[in-house]
């Protein structure tokens, strides 16, 4: 049997203390399209990183055509043949394809002379064996997604990769695009090289993959030939596991629907006739992949990107929402994904961000009231239990948890009818996570509305009362508490 | 919440010179030289107050300048038409916020940097004035223009008021006020301030609308000190005014910097350049040297900020 093109053995990772990635162990072979699958954080990303040096392993081995790599960095990843295409491809807009080209592989001091006729020539050859028509004079900004796509294949051909990562290549194509990026990557694979193909997206697998290997939770479960699995069976695969009951039950008491969207559509962010409601008191998750429109909808609920067409209805009056300052009088609050860049403001104390969007409330005509502004602050630092020395200490200085229960305080402080949350325990401790779920039913149980978005299946499945999937910009199917089950939920999200 | 490290610095540095010419030049404190000094720079001061508002927010205005020269000749022609002096300064006020408020039109609503924008409107106001006026000084201005109708020596009491109403009424405003508190959320993190429903494309509008309402103010007061008003005028004043603001320990990219520090700026880089003719040091040093304070200032938060990223220190 000939060496295989790459292998992994046993990887392991930590972030700050988090495993993502397990055991990781891998085998790429000559000629072969091999698929690597998992739902969001399973450590498929943690261990493409690995293979191209962007991060360094804390144990287990990397073999690279029998050798086994040392040291790693993209440089000498890029130097043993192994070449990454992501979702959104890493060019210069403001360049022209051939120089873009030229900047990956030719080589040379930055005083040398610039051939462009041949560089132009090279560009034109490698385009055509990637299979596409493109002028190598062309700005990159005047391309298609996909074609500059194949201007990222074009440069991975002219690099003589022997190894293609491809991760969601695919995530914005239209079909007859996926089909042309097929035939390229067979062309690849014919050519003796072996392909990396992650996706979400199952049927595409089961079309283009010689093999699949699926994780989970930071480690890779299985890998089968593709002849062997269905898609039922892939999921079953990668849900593998029963909830763990560390999560909090709780009873809804649902009342009056709160909030309800009719045909809600955003051609800018790619949303399709959503229809969903929330009642007080519930709380509604919103699962899917990333990249299915879960964040657009919550923006546009928020009046960041206002609806075009549709009908938003808050406690079945129909509103318009054109921007978060109207978002906040209405009563909707989003605590979104991006905590550190959106969510709080780091260089300004806790007691700053908390009344940030309710100025109103502590303050006359516009002068702020110090001392009912320390009393809102602390109010909201004992209830939510921040911890902190005052509220004025610094919130760059709070921990995840912490600094997300501050932007959860700023939110809370409007009073809200609605509460979206996105994302709410994305990297926070395990403390202050089921802290922030307690604080989640807690509100709940006093009629507050919530929509949940989380890529952490376990996580939508127990705190959700009912769960809407999101797929592709369109709600997928909503599933009440007792019927969902990640197969369900998961099949939804991938169709 | 509160460190004052900048402002203490600059302040000790004031103070350092200040004994370095009380031994080698007593002179420079006499009553004459400090008036002087004192008048040069109120009109620098108010435009600095201006730009304080503008880089808390993370933004630039380098045409002051020409907005000065302009609103400067306006106030002059206005008061040459009858008009009363007082008049004749908002007026030029009037016609400062304007020409402020096309700079904030375009910066925010638009959303073209700021530093293109102001660059034009640097360019292209002071040569529609210079085309307009073919260069020529306003003179002949009427008896009561001159030092406001004021004697000129209840000029310079006035003009102290109006130098510590307006700084002690901007820190006030900054410090208790919402709108304040919006300017330096939008300065911090913009995106985060949108999505706490603060309108930040009104408080971009807003600021470069009162910088320049401040510097038409300054402009007006500036030029009834002398006979005639030059169409020259204002030349080099926003790499003065920002200088002082950045001396004064505010940050280029917004949400950090405070009202004292720009006032201990403005002093300090106004008191030095007159303070090296008295101590014998050709004046032609004057620019290096300013220049050499401002780069201090620079490093010293470069080399701050590096060791204390993490920290994210809070001067609110």
């Amino acid at each position: 049997m000939a060496v295989p093109l790459l292998q992994a053995r046993s990887i392991t990772k930590s972030y700050a203390g988090v495993r993502a990635l397990k055991d990781g162990s891998f085998e790429l072979l000559e000629g072969e399209v091999h698929a690597l699958i998992g739902e969001n954080g399973a450590g498929k990303s943690t261990l493409i990183k690995v293979m191209t040096g962007a991060i360094q392993p804390d144990s287990g081995s990397l073999i690279v055509r029998g050798h086994l790599v040392e040291q790693n960095d993209p440089g000498i990843s890029r130097s043993m043949g192994i070449a990454a295409i992501y979702q959104q491809p890493s060019l210069f807009p403001d360049l022209s394809v051939a120089e873009n080209i030229a900047l990956a592989l030719e080589g040379g001091g930055v005083w040398r002379k610039v051939d462009w006729k041949a560089r132009n020539r090279r560009a034109g050859e490698l385009l055509e064996r990637a299979g596409a028509s493109i002028q190598p004079a062309r700005l990159v900004s005047t391309l298609s997604m996909p074609e500059q796509q194949l201007v990222e294949i074009a440069k991975a051909i002219g690099a003589d990769a022997k190894i293609l990562i491809m991760d969601e290549p695919t995530a914005s194509l239209t079909d007859r695009e996926v089909d042309s990026l097929f035939k390229t990557i067979g062309v690849f694979r014919n050519q003796g090289a072996g392909i990396i193909y992650i996706s979400h997206r199952l049927e595409e697998i089961t079309t283009i993959a010689d093999r699949i290997t699926v994780m989970r939770d930071g480690e890779t479960i299985a890998t089968r030939r593709r002849e062997e699995v269905d898609k039922p069976t892939l999921i079953s695969m990668m849900v593998g596991r029963e909830i763990d009951s560390v999560y909090p039950k709780h009873e809804s008491a649902a009342g009056e629907i709160a909030l309800e969207l009719r045909h809600v559509c955003n051609r800018a962010t790619g949303l399709r006739d959503i229809s969903l409601s929330v009642r007080c008191g519930e709380i509604l998750g919103l699962a899917g992949l990333v990249g299915s429109g879960r964040t657009q909808l919550a923006e546009t609920i928020f009046g960041l990107t206002p609806a075009d067409s549709g009908e938003i209805l808050l406690a079945g009056v129909p509103v318009k929402v054109g921007s978060p300052a109207q978002a906040i009088k209405l009563g909707i609050g989003y605590v979104p994904e991006d905590r550190r860049h959106h969510g709080v403001v780091l260089e300004m104390p806790i007691a700053f961000n908390t009344t940030l969007a309710n100025l109103k409330a502590v303050s006359r005509r516009g002068l702020i009231d110090e001392g009912q502004e320390r009393e809102l602050a602390g109010h909201y630092l004992m209830q939510l239990r921040i911890k902190a020395p005052s509220v004025y200490t610094g919130t760059g200085d709070l921990s995840g948890g912490n600094q997300q229960k501050v932007a959860l305080a700023r939110w809370l402080s409007i009073h809200p009818k609605v509460l979206i949350l996105d994302e709410p325990t994305q990297g926070v401790d395990i403390g202050s996570k089921s802290e922030i779920h307690n604080l989640m039913l807690e509100l709940a149980a006093g009629g507050l509305a919530i929509v949940m978005i989380s890529s952490e299946l376990p996580e939508v499945l127990s705190i959700s009362d009912r769960i809407a999937v999101m797929h592709q910009g369109k709600i997928g199917g909503v599933l009440s508490r007792e019927e969902a089950t990640q197969q369900k939920v998961l099949s939804l999200a991938t169709y | 919440m509160k460190t004052h490290t900048r402002e203490i610095s600059v302040a000790l540095a004031i103070l350092a010179l200040a004994i370095v010419l009380a031994f080698a030049a007593p002179g420079y404190f006499s009553r004459e030289n400090l008036t002087d000094l004192f008048l040069a720079n109120v009109p620098v001061l108010i435009v600095a107050l201006g730009m304080t508002l503008v880089i808390l927010i993370g933004q630039i205005d380098i045409s002051v300048g020409s907005i000065f020269a302009i609103c400067g000749v306006a106030a002059g022609l206005l008061s040459k038409s009858g008009l009363p002096a007082l008049v004749a300064a908002l007026g030029a006020c009037l016609a400062g916020a304007l020409l402020g408020a096309l700079n904030g039109t375009l910066v925010a609503y638009l959303r073209i940097p700021s530093i293109v924008v102001t660059l034009a409107s640097m360019v292209a106001l002071r040569d529609a004035l210079r085309w307009q006026t073919q260069g020529a000084w306003v003179q002949d201005l009427p008896r009561d223009f001159q030092w406001f109708g004021l004697s000129q020596s209840a000029y310079p009491l006035a003009v102290a008021g109006i130098a510590v109403i307006l700084s002690a009424g901007l820190a006030w405003i900054l410090r208790n006020l919402a709108i304040g508190r919006a300017i330096y959320a939008t300065g911090s993190n913009k995106e985060g301030a949108r999505l706490a429903g603060i309108h930040t494309t009104f408080v971009t509008f807003s600021v470069f609308a009162v910088i320049g309402g401040l510097t038409g103010f300054s402009a007006a007061l500036n030029s009834v000190r002398f006979n005639q008003i030059p169409t020259n005028a204002g030349l080099g004043l926003e790499m003065k005014v920002i200088a002082a603001v950045v001396v004064g320990g505010a940050a280029i990219t917004g949400g950090r910097g405070s009202v004292l520090g720009t006032v201990l700026g403005v002093v300090l880089l106004g008191a030095i350049g007159p303070a090296l003719t008295f101590l014998g040091v050709s004046a032609y040093w004057e620019r290096a040297v300013q220049g050499a304070i401002i780069l201090a200032a620079l490093v010293i938060d470069a080399v701050r900020t590096r060791h204390g990223r993490s920290l994210a220190t809070s001067h609110v």
